[in-house]
């Protein structure tokens, strides 16, 4: 496999991995934020959304820190035996799932929300137990939510490039993704080989968006065959 | 009929400024409308029921506790059925599905109704595999009743399901109620603030106000009481069971015989001989003569005995309770009249009703 396709590769590997993660992470606690009343929800909010805002270069600082031999969770992970995380694959899972949370967590809080409480209590009163309700009614109704959710957590981990340069820096075949390879090559006055890459790149967002569109067009639509 | 077949239920709760505090023994057949004003607490206490609405309190149903100080079983374990004010009905399921979605839950055993059953029962054959969208307002909450039956529920649940629809699906659903209330063994309990639902289901009434009961009994007994509490003695008036008699083709009448006499109705053709009906008689359309005077234009005099006489219930207006045979009526005169007439309780009068309504 070249350079190029390793860099691909790894850049689909990372972005699936996150987007499976963030799905399970990310629907409980959606749901929690949608239908709970308590005080803590509006700074879990807040905290969630803090990606969108802040600088990815601030996000990857922090992690080094907390991930290095003197932080908190590097100490933990060396006593585990796991060793350290930054300059690692895994490394780059963990911060792209706190990277990309909000991406995951609001659409699903938004469809989480739309859902008429009144058809969970319906389903309460036909004998569904709350596991049952969840797979039975807010599932399949907030089926666009996810989709959304995937869509943006997965093309929003292909994108990432400061968080990734922070803390994974640029071993190829562990941290080396395309967003990085893109950059060597500009930087290496290699302009052909980061047109082909940065090209695909566009391509394939476009694709991601029209076919996020489109399926969640249909999606609306085939509820009311 | 034996003892354990009553639904006890004993609830506290509150929210805001809103008490509810309620401590009740209901019938286990029949239809028991929980009526009031909105805002009473009649859909806080079929929540409180159901287990929608978390309260302290005690709930017994034919015997089975299924809340108690040590248990409180949660909803999808009350072995009820709800149909909602509004359309309630899963958007992503066809018809069919929604059916089936409660019938599915419960097990084999405990099936009473079968799916044709209850597709017959509501006329749905031919909606099976529709969405919901699809269908009108009046046709959803049928399927949505229906979806209830289909749990084979021990206490069925009702919150206005009629009060969402247009007065044509009204009329469409009425008849479906009644065979469910003819053909259903279990208690119903039905909210409403509708005089004219409650006359022609219920066979008993619970009246509530401000999170409290102010009345419960017997449907007819209750409404002919003349303390009717909360200001509704404008619409006050009975509901009697009688029997189509004799019908005249010539002047397009039919009589209806009741315990204590009869009344003359406008002949329908829908009416036969020997023929079960519910009369309403509003208090309003009743006034008393001392005397029989059968010159007049109402087709209506029937002899009866005051019972009791409420004077300034609102200002100036007297409700009189009389009763003919054993059937008690309510009339709503003037003060003034009442005086003139001096009108005293064991007195023998006239009743002129100037209209009855066929309610059922």
């Amino acid at each position: 496999m070249g350079p190029e396709w390793q860099a691909v590769w790894l850049t689909l590997k990372l972005a699936g991995i996150t987007t499976v993660l963030l799905l399970i992470i990310g629907t409980p606690l959606a749901w929690w934020l949608a239908r709970s009343q308590h005080w803590s929800r509006q700074p879990v909010s807040a905290l969630i959304a803090l990606p969108l805002v802040l600088p990815p270069t601030v996000l990857g600082f922090y992690l080094l820190i907390l991930m290095g031999p003197d932080g908190l969770v590097g100490q933990l992970t060396e006593q585990l035996g796991i060793g350290l995380l930054p300059f690692t694959f895994e490394g780059l899972v963990i911060a792209s799932i706190l990277y990309s949370l909000p991406f995951t967590v609001q659409p699903l809080q938004n469809s989480f929300a739309t859902i008429d409480q009144r058809l969970l209590e319906v389903a309460a009163t036909l004998r569904a137990s709350p596991r049952d309700r969840f797979f039975t009614v807010v599932l399949p109704l907030a089926r666009p939510g996810f989709l959304s959710a995937a869509v943006l957590t997965f093309a929003h981990t292909v994108g990432e490039f400061g968080v990734v340069l922070m803390i994974g820096g640029n071993i190829p075949g562990e941290t080396k993704v395309l967003s990085v390879a893109i950059y060597d090559h500009v930087e290496a006055l290699d302009y052909g080989s980061a047109h082909w890459l940065a090209a695909g790149m566009l391509a394939f967002s476009f694709v991601v968006l029209l076919t996020l569109y489109s399926l969640n067009g249909r999606l609306q639509s085939g509820v009311v065959k | 009929m034996t003892d354990t077949r009553v639904i006890e239920a004993r609830f506290r709760c509150g929210f805001g400024t809103f008490q509810l505090d309620v401590d009740l023994e209901l019938p286990g057949t029949g239809v028991t409308a929980l009526f009031g004003h909105s805002g009473c607490g009649k859909t806080t206490l079929l929540r409180c029921i159901a287990g929608l609405q978390p309260a302290e309190g005690t709930l017994r149903v034919s015997g089975d506790t299924w809340q108690d100080g040590s248990r409180n079983l949660p909803v999808h374990r009350r072995p009820l059925a709800y149909v909602f004010q509004e359309t309630s009905l899963f958007p992503h399921l066809t018809v069919r599905r929604n059916l089936l979605y409660g019938f599915r839950r419960i097990p084999d055993s405990r099936r009473h109704v079968t799916f044709e059953q209850a597709v017959d029962w509501l006329g749905l054959g031919h909606l099976l595999d529709r969405m919901p969208q699809r269908l009108s307002g009046g046709e959803r909450q049928r399927v949505a009743i229906a979806r209830a039956l289909l749990t084979s529920p021990d206490l069925l649940l009702m919150d206005e399901p009629l009060s969402a629809l247009d007065a044509r699906s009204k009329r469409e659903i009425m008849p479906y109620l009644e065979t469910l209330r003819d053909s259903l063994a279990i208690p119903i309990l039905y909210v409403s603030h509708s005089t004219s639902e409650v006359a022609r289901l219920a066979d008993h009434i619970v009246m509530m106000d401000n999170g409290r009961v102010i009345a419960d009994g017997p449907l007819q007994e209750t409404l002919a009481r003349t303390d009717q509490p909360f200001g509704l003695e404008k619409d006050a008036g009975v509901i009697m069971e009688a029997v189509v008699g004799e019908r005249d083709p010539q002047w397009h009448l039919c009589r209806a015989d009741f315990d204590g006499g009869h009344l003359w109705l406008r002949d329908d053709d829908g009416l036969t001989a020997g023929q079960r009906i519910r009369l309403q008689v509003l208090a309003r359309d009743i006034s008393l003569a001392l005397g029989e005077h059968t010159e007049q234009s109402i087709q209506n005099l029937v002899p009866a005995t005051i019972d009791e006489i409420a004077s300034d219930l609102s200002p100036g207006t007297s409700m009189v309770r009389l009763v003919a045979g054993a059937t008690p009526f309510l009339a709503r005169l003037t003060s003034r009249s009442v005086h003139a007439l001096s009108l005293q309780p064991g007195q023998r009068v006239w009743m002129q009703i100037k209209s009855v309504a066929i309610v059922d």
